[in-house]
This record gives structure tokens, C-alpha cells and sequence, in this order.
């Protein structure tokens, strides 16, 4: 078969004969990939910021208020804030009274972990962890690994003869006592977490904001 | 330059000359001859081979009844759990294609465990496939991503407690921790955004790095040459026509010896899913047939039984950060294994008795923490499983220290380093209310080291290695 004859051209073209310019190379290698990596990080900003929490989700996220007047002492209530469990828990005086003497059998007694919001009535920071020492207002979840502890108030019986009576979670055996403070020997780190809430009248409560303001109300303790 | 270029002949007929034309455009033939018919494997292959061509059996499995599930499937709350059973009911074929998919998900771990197995009895990682077994065990990490991300697909309660459990792991990481849970979940508790996102990752994301892994994992083996049962590298020892001696060409040899045992798996495979598609509660959790209530915590959570040894590790110690950490330490110890065990001989055939009694007690070990982890939460369960857990780590500083024919000395000091690390841990972790069972499960890691470090004293016969032959073996 005859092929046409190639075409001739310049084996070399007149760029070419030039010397290399290897500062010049290496200087836009560097400069291109750089410039490349920061677009790239960049790019991935709206990726990552998708994966947050919608605009929606936020809105369903906004606090609840709970009506803590029909509760009967040693009663638990539960309502659902941020598909988390709100406690609201009347202690009886036998209750409270118990809370002095467990000190020494706590991972943190004092609440030094940030696991309240700063910025609540002194109580938050005292033994019993409540802005009104009766009603005890916590978040039901676990700080192992995030399930939902059993409110065990009768003392003694299958957790033991030390048992004052408390919170006990049926994943891992984790222990707290009435006032959502840690037992040593838990998994669990950490104490259950007061959610922030303030009264918006003596008998409601409001679950999720400090003050009327609504500030803080995205604060998170250290583990949930 | 007068390169001459090949000029395409007229083409005699489709059929006929089919191939030729696919050869100058695509190397059909080139792929086909380079990777299957003239790709030598040794000659002695043995049952242990037949797990690697049955992942890949289970892994399209997965990908072809997966596809035909997701046609039928709604990944929303409030229609996830009854769309499930819309496919077990009113879907024609549904029940057989999603008793294959969650069939297929078990086996998948019980093939891949057994071929890692094979693995660490030859020495399947040492070098130079130290980045195939890299490779391998980045699939494995994929699959248990998602394994786990499938498991919440059908919204029941372990489903969901399940993915509030290890999602909040991520919590542990001191400083982010908290805000990465709430990114990873999308809202600030395990909801439709997380079930979204899991389907998008599940049936899109996770597949395709598998199926990317799965064929740098081949590629790599095809590079190094397949291992053997006695650990002996095929490719040095070549005919005149520059073919392994020891060496037959995969096809039709092993195509022919891995469709028998397929034709085994198959038979397994359809037992499960047409008379017992839940094992008994192994495969299923009847748990899972209560749809997700974010009020009400199972009585008893624990994952899918492929799951269960690191889940056993992860909650035997009381404190989250301890607990999290050595979850994580016991898969990424794994990455490393080619470099803790650098002994010269690759297969256990050839190893010293105490080693292939340390590889048989690691199997034994995990075999157990997989027990265990299925055990509820009790105190007496946690302290077997840290003791497990300990003889779980043991196994490496075991084989790091034989790897090296150890002198006396070194035996003794790796097994006081040791004591001495159980010790500290009991120390750190103690409560009087439970002294008795530190005490007597203590006896545990004992004697796994009195074993391997201080028996070998007495009988040093016990940890002298064989000769490897020149040729391969056939038993």
C-alpha cells in the first residue's frame, strides 16, 4: 500500500534550543501546586459544611418547656430535646439527703468536668446539680457510649449493698447516683450533663435556653 | 525514524476477527494472558486458598442483590423500617434478595477472617507483599465501615442503638470530639440525617473504594506472586522458558479448583438463607424487628457477631478514652504486622512448635473476645474480656520477641515488661469491691506468659525452627 509522504517539518522547533530555566521550572511547579492545593482545600469547604446540622435541624433543635407541676416526689418525667431524653426528677428529702455521704465513691464529686453550662444559678455547681435543689433537670444519656440509663431509685437489691439508689445504664453497667454524678467503677467518664434551662414560670421549665435571650443555647458538654 | 506502523487488515468477518480488532484498540487478550492464563501460582494450594475467589464471589453478591434491594428500599425514618418489610412481603422475590444481602454480609466476614488466617499461618504478609497485605487490610476497614453503616438501613432498635454507640465513640477524642459526633451524624442526635447520609455512603461511596481496593489488592498480588503453604518463593527457581518450575498457570488449574469450591460455599450459602436466614439471632438480631424508639434503650446492645471481639476489647475497660483507644490500637496493630513478626521463615510449617501453639492461642483468643462480646455487660464479662484483650495484645509483643531467636535474657525481660504493663493496668483500674476477680482472672495472662516466655527455658527444643525445603510440597 503507498502511504503519502510525510509531511516535513522542524525536527526542532526555535523554543527549544533554549537552555532550561530550572529556578524558573521548579519555582511554577511549586507555585501551581500550591495554588491547586488551596483550591482544593477550598473546594471542599461546601462538602464538609453539608454534613452539619441543617437549617432545619437547628430550627427542630430550639428549646422545649416542660411542665414540672403535676410531678409526684421520687417521680421521673422524660421529654424529647434534640432526640435526646430531658429528665426532670422531684427528689424527696431522703433523696437529697443521701447525695452528701456517696462524695467519696465519685469519679467528680465537686463538678470540675464542664458537663453544666457555665453561667446558671450556683445549685447547678453544688452536690446537687439543680437550680431548685427539689427538681432535678438532666440529659438521660449515657457518657460511655450514649444510651439511656434506668432510674433505679430503691437502694440495695441486684446492684449491691452500696446501692443508694440512682441512674444505672443497661449497655455497659454504668453508675450515677441521684444526682446524675458518676460512681467509680463506671465506664462512663463523665457525669450525666444538666442541659442549659431556666424557669419561665415557677412551675414550667424551659429546656435548651439560659435566660429569655435564648444565649448558650448551642453549648455541648465535653461528651453527651 | 521509520517506525512502521501495523496497518489494520481488512477484516474477514465480525465473528472470527472480533478479537483481533478488540487486541489493536484495547490488550484484551494481552490482560487476559498476563493476569489468568499465564499467570503462575504454586502448585500447592491447599483449602486455605479458597477464601481470596470467594470474597470476590460474596463482594459481587453484595453489589448485585444491594442494587435490587435500593430499588425497592426508602431510607426515611418514618418509612425505612416498614419499607423493609414491603420487601420481605409485597416485593416479588423481595425476602430471597434481602436474606442474601444480610447472608451475604455475614459470610463475607467469614471468608475474610479465614483469609486473613491463611495470611498468618504462611506469612502471607512478610516481604516483599508487605503493601499487599496493607491493601488487604484497607478492604477490611471498608467493609467494616460498611457493615456498619448497612446495619442501620432497616431502623430497628440495634440498628439505631447500635449507630448511637459508635458513632458517639468519635466523642472520646478529647477537644472535637463532641462537635465531630454532631458533623458525622448531621443533627445532634442519630436521625433521618444520619440515616440519609449512611445510604448515600453505603450503597455509593464504600462501594466503589472496594471495589478500587479490591483491584489494587490483586494488582499488587499479581505484581509479588501468589504465597504458598510452605512459604517458598515460586519465582526463583525458573525453567529454560523462564516459567517457575513450581508454578501452574491460574487458568484452568485454580479457575477449575476455586469452582469446586464455590460450588461448597454455594451449597453453605443457600442452607442459610432458605432454612435459617437469622442463625438463630447471629445474623439477625430479633431486637432488630422493633422499630427505632429514641425513648427506649434495648436491654442489651452489642453489634453483628463480626463485630464482637473488638467490642468486647472496647468496653473492658471502665473509662471511655482507655476503652476507645485500644478498639482502635487493636485493628491499626494489625496494618504493622509485617513488621512484628520479621522472622525469616514465612510459613508456620516451618516455624518452631511455640510459635505455631502463640498463632493457634491468637485464633483461640479472638475466637473468645467474639464471645464475649456478645455477652451482656455484666463486671465478671468486662474483666475476662480486658484479660482476653491483654492476651489479644501479647500475641504481638509474642511474635515481635520470637521473630528474633531470643536469647534467655530477653525472654525474661519481655516477660517482666509484660507483667509489669498487667500490673499497672490492674493498679490503675482497681476497686476493692471486685479484688477477687482481679486476682483470680490475673491467672489468664499468667500463664499465657509463663507459656511463651518462661516454658522455652526448660524445653529450647520447643523454639527451634525446621528447614525449609528448595521445592514446594505436596501433601
Amino acid at each position: 500500500m503507498n502511504l503519502p509522504p510525510e509531511p516535513q517539518v522542524n525536527a526542532k522547533p526555535e523554543i527549544a534550543n533554549e537552555p532550561i530555566d530550572r529556578e524558573r521550572r521548579r519555582f511554577l511547579i511549586t507555585a501551581t501546586s500550591v495554588v491547586g492545593a488551596i483550591g482544593v482545600a477550598s473546594a471542599a469547604v461546601p462538602f464538609i459544611g453539608s454534613m452539619n446540622p441543617s437549617r432545619k435541624a437547628v430550627a427542630a433543635g430550639s428549646p422545649v418547656d416542660i411542665d414540672i407541676s403535676k410531678i409526684r416526689p421520687a417521680e421521673l418525667i422524660t421529654v424529647l430535646w434534640r432526640h435526646k431524653p430531658a429528665w426532670v426528677l422531684r427528689r424527696t428529702p431522703e433523696q437529697l439527703a443521701v447525695l452528701p455521704e456517696i462524695d467519696p465513691s465519685l469519679k467528680d464529686p465537686h463538678n470540675r468536668q464542664p458537663q453544666q453550662p457555665p453561667g446558671m444559678a450556683k445549685g447547678v455547681y453544688d452536690y446537687w446539680r439543680s437550680i431548685e435543689k427539689e427538681y432535678l433537670v438532666l440529659i438521660g444519656i449515657c457518657t460511655h457510649l450514649g444510651c439511656i440509663p434506668d432510674y433505679v431509685p430503691k437502694p440495695g437489691g441486684s446492684l449491691g449493698p452500696s446501692w443508694k439508689g440512682g441512674f444505672h445504664c443497661p449497655c455497659h453497667g454504668s453508675m450515677y447516683d441521684l444526682a446524675g454524678r458518676v460512681l467509680k467503677g463506671s465506664p462512663a467518664p463523665l457525669n450525666l450533663p444538666v442541659p442549659p434551662y431556666y424557669y419561665i414560670s415557677p412551675s414550667v421549665v424551659r429546656v435548651g435556653a439560659l435566660n429569655k435571650k435564648g444565649l448558650e443555647e448551642n453549648w455541648a458538654p465535653a461528651i453527651w | 525514524m521509520s517506525e512502521t506502523r501495523t496497518v489494520p487488515k481488512p477484516s474477514a468477518g465480525w465473528g472470527k476477527n472480533l478479537l483481533g480488532w478488540i487486541d489493536e484498540r484495547f490488550p484484551l487478550t494481552k490482560l487476559w494472558k498476563s493476569q489468568v492464563s499465564e499467570y503462575y501460582a504454586p502448585i500447592n494450594f491447599n483449602f486455605w486458598y479458597f477464601f481470596g475467589s470467594l470474597a470476590l464471589l460474596v463482594l459481587v453478591n453484595q453489589i448485585v442483590t444491594g442494587i435490587f434491594l435500593a430499588m425497592s428500599y426508602q431510607p426515611n425514618t418514618h418509612l425505612a423500617f416498614g419499607s423493609i418489610q414491603y420487601i420481605m412481603r409485597d416485593v416479588h422475590w423481595g425476602w430471597l434478595l434481602r436474606y442474601m444481602h444480610t447472608t451475604g454480609a455475614s459470610l463475607f466476614f467469614v471468608v475474610i477472617y479465614l483469609h486473613m488466617f491463611r495470611g498468618l499461618l504462611y506469612g502471607s504478609y512478610k516481604k516483599p507483599r508487605e503493601l499487599l497485605w496493607i491493601l488487604g487490610m484497607l478492604i477490611y476497614v471498608c467493609l467494616m465501615a460498611e457493615a456498619f453503616m448497612g446495619y442501620l438501613m432497616p431502623w430497628g432498635q440495634m440498628s439505631y442503638w447500635g449507630a448511637v454507640v459508635i458513632t458517639s465513640l468519635f466523642g472520646a477524642i478529647p477537644w472535637i470530639g463532641s462537635h465531630l459526633v454532631i458533623w458525622i451524624r448531621g443533627d445532634f442526635g442519630v436521625s433521618g440525617a444520619t440515616l440519609n447520609r449512611f445510604f448515600a455512603l453505603h450503597v455509593v461511596a464504600i462501594p466503589l473504594m472496594l471495589v478500587f481496593l479490591v483491584v489494587c489488592h490483586l494488582m499488587a498480588l499479581h505484581e509479588v506472586g501468589s504465597n504458598n503453604p510452605d512459604g517458598i518463593e515460586i519465582h526463583e527457581n525458573l525453567d529454560e522458558n523462564g516459567k517457575p518450575v513450581d508454578g501452574v498457570p491460574f487458568h484452568p488449574y485454580y479457575t477449575v479448583k476455586d469452582l469446586f469450591g464455590v460450588g461448597i460455599f454455594l451449597i453453605i450459602f443457600a442452607i442459610i438463607v432458605f432454612y435459617a436466614p437469622t442463625l438463630k439471632g447471629i445474623f439477625i438480631d430479633p431486637i432488630n424487628y422493633k422499630p427505632a424508639n429514641f425513648l427506649q434503650t434495648p436491654p442489651d446492645i452489642h453489634p453483628l457477631w463480626y463485630f464482637t471481639p473488638y467490642y468486647a476489647i472496647l468496653r473492658s475497660f471502665p473509662n471511655k478514652l482507655f476503652g476507645v483507644t485500644t478498639f482502635m490500637l487493636a485493628i491499626v496493630v494489625l496494618f504493622f504486622l509485617p513488621w512484628i513478626d520479621r522472622h525469616p521463615i514465612k510459613s508456620v510449617r516451618y516455624r518452631a512448635p511455640f510459635y505455631r501453639i502463640l498463632l493457634l492461642a491468637f485464633a483461640a483468643t479472638f475466637l473468645f473476645l467474639g464471645y464475649i462480646g456478645m455477652q451482656p455487660a455484666t463486671l465478671f464479662w468486662q474483666k475476662v474480656g480486658l484479660r482476653m484483650a491483654e492476651i489479644y495484645f501479647l500475641f504481638f509483643v509474642t511474635a515481635w520477641t520470637y521473630a528474633r531467636s531470643p536469647s534467655k535474657l530477653r525472654l525474661l525481660v519481655t516477660f517482666a515488661l509484660s507483667l509489669a504493663v498487667i500490673l499497672w493496668i490492674d493498679w490503675r483500674f482497681y476497686l476493692p469491691s471486685i479484688a477477687a476477680l482481679i486476682w483470680w482472672t490475673l491467672l489468664i495472662p499468667l500463664c499465657y506468659l509463663i507459656l511463651f516466655y518462661l516454658v522455652p527455658l526448660l524445653w529450647p527444643g520447643g523454639m527451634r525452627d525446621r528447614t525449609v525445603p528448595t521445592r514446594v510440597t505436596l501433601r
